[in-house]
């Protein structure tokens, strides 16, 4: 394993104050539990909160800020942050509107954020919850944990943190986050594995000629294992797979977001991007909006991901809406 | 010979040593089917537990088990952070005011905690999860308690389920948490939660006889 860093349980913790130190006054940390906190916290609006493990850089630190979200709450690398996080950060940035927690769907994430709830619940602060969960590449969710929540997640961060802003109540901020999850889907794939510094070694293999279709943030597997192709091939496996489960059908407006795990050049994504407006135009799916970047990364692994979201009036308005924070900033 | 306090806190300093000696171990059983933390953030909640136990000083095994239920719910992260800690606060519930446990109170607290681990992670039996190996490892303590055994031989029994039990995870295809994704790639590993809760059933064992 070759990682820059200085010691090995000090990775997070010094890429926080590293985060702090770049954008002093946009963010904060908390000085006695590990969260990101917006810089001007507490406001008087509803405090988005999201949280999950570290690893998935920019996200969830990179989006704290004017329009997004008011905290963020990182775990050691890919393990899910523990309940007295994310109390002391809705302690920290509850400005008296309410707290709503944006959380991925996995078991670890979905229990912690449940304690933290239900701890501050007691104390008489109003907590909403949403479980984003867009990623495609689960199919049996009768029998798994369900479907995971991926790239699907920074489009709700963003749209609902610009609602937040405008004055939404927590009943609208909440629902309007429902509402982005029930139209968004995902879908991601691996050229290499990635190494979890605390483990030193790969989550798992691939030969030089095989890719994971379906692959989830973490490293977990996907749909299935197959040898490498074009990407104009994987690209139109994914968006088939990402189109028919909506479905999205022609005339339909969508943000088309082709996100990088971290290891794959902007050039490629580029590529790909090309590709997956080829695709769509050929179903009569219209682009309204779009992103292309590393934007909900794995470590250092190569691939990507494609996330498709429907869009109506609101939706492209709130996703014009000013946002300030250091993985994301526009109008401001 | 019952479980006292100075066994308790002896037992686990003991759980603590074993999880750090497997943490490779466990961490690479959980790299097959999960994601390559489960070693890891045991032995990181296990150092914690340690230090905070070793700072105290406690009247009852309640106390005890409450700090671990609460260093292990703010320090394990993961799912097996609020598991392993609701497990242990639902056992420090029924163990509040008791100076030893002897099989049977052991048997009910634990039953307590497997109760608090199904309310949380609503894993049933062959799901692949740790239930797999605590669900029988409860229900053999119970039973040796029920005919009158000493706390070791109860236990002794209880740890040979636990172990058959983990065992019986390897066949399995995983429903729950992250191995559930690979469904029928989940066959033929053995569950990591599972082992770490043998682990510490066994060391529980191993120390308490060591008193003896």
């Amino acid at each position: 394993m070759k990682k820059l860093m200085n010691k090995v349980d000090d990775v997070v913790v010094q890429s926080l104050a590293g985060l702090e130190a770049a954008h002093p006054g946009l963010v904060k940390l908390h000085p006695s539990v590990k969260a990101v906190l917006r810089g001007d916290a507490p406001k008087a609006k509803v405090a988005v909160i999201s949280g999950g493990g570290s690893g998935h850089e920019p996200l969830h630190g990179g989006y704290v800020g004017y329009g997004m979200l008011d905290a963020a709450c990182p775990g050691e690398v890919f393990t899910s942050p523990t309940p007295d996080q994310m109390y002391e950060a809705a302690k920290a940035v509850e400005g008296g509107k309410g707290v709503l927690f944006i959380v991925k769907n996995y078991t670890g994430d979905v229990m912690n954020f449940q304690m933290a709830a239900d701890m501050l619940s007691g104390e008489g602060v109003n907590v909403a919850q949403v479980v984003i969960d867009d990623d495609v590449a689960v199919q049996d969710s009768l029998y798994t944990a369900g479907r995971r929540g991926v790239g699907g997640t920074v489009l709700a961060e963003k749209i609902v943190g610009a609602k937040a802003e405008a004055g939404g109540s927590l009943e609208e901020v909440k629902a309007l986050c429902e509402k982005v999850n029930s139209q968004v889907r995902s879908m991601g794939m691996a050229l290499t594995p990635c190494t979890v510094p605390a483990a030193g070694k790969p989550t798992f293999t691939l030969a030089d000629d095989e890719m994971e279709i379906g692959i989830g943030i973490h490293g977990e597997p996907g749909r299935q294992r197959m040898k490498l192709q074009s990407a104009k091939e994987i690209v139109e496996m994914m968006a088939k797979a990402i189109v028919d489960d909506l479905p999205f059908k022609a005339g339909d407006e969508v943000l088309a977001f082709v996100n990088g795990m971290g290891g794959t050049p902007q050039m490629e994504l580029y590529l790909a991007y090309n590709d997956l407006a080829s695709y769509l135009r050929e179903k009569g799916i219209v682009i309204a909006r779009s992103l292309v970047g590393n934007y909900i990364t794995s470590l250092e692994m190569q691939g990507f991901s494609i996330t498709l979201l429907k869009l109506d009036d609101e939706l492209k308005a709130l996703w014009d809406a000013p946002v300030e924070t250091a993985g994301l900033r526009w109008g401001r | 010979m019952n479980l006292d306090v100075q066994g308790m806190l002896k037992a686990i300093d003991a759980i603590g040593t074993t999880l750090e000696a497997h943490k490779d171990y466990l961490t690479d059983l959980d790299s097959a089917i999960g994601d390559a933390d489960h070693g890891i953030n045991m032995n990181r909640g296990f150092t914690k537990v340690r230090e905070k136990v070793s700072q105290g000083t406690y009247g009852d095994l309640g106390a005890i088990l409450k700090d671990v239920a609460m260093t292990l719910m703010s320090s394990v992260g993961g799912a097996s952070g609020p598991l392993y800690g609701t497990f242990f606060m639902r056992m420090s519930m029924k163990l509040a005011g008791l100076q030893a446990a002897d099989a049977s109170s052991l048997a009910a607290a634990m039953e307590e905690g497997l109760k608090g681990i199904v309310a949380l992670g609503k894993a049933q039996l062959e799901d692949k999860t740790m239930v797999d190996a605590l669900s029988p490892a409860v229900e053999a303590l119970k039973k040796a308690a029920g005919t009158g055994a000493s706390l070791t031989e109860a236990l002794e029994a209880a740890v040979l389920a636990a172990q058959a039990g983990m065992e019986s995870t390897v066949p399995l295809v995983a429903r729950k948490g992250r191995a559930s994704y690979l469904g029928k790639r989940s066959v033929g590993h053995q569950d990591p939660g599972a082992t770490s809760t043998y682990l510490i059933l066994s060391t529980l064992l191993m120390s308490l006889k060591e008193v003896a």
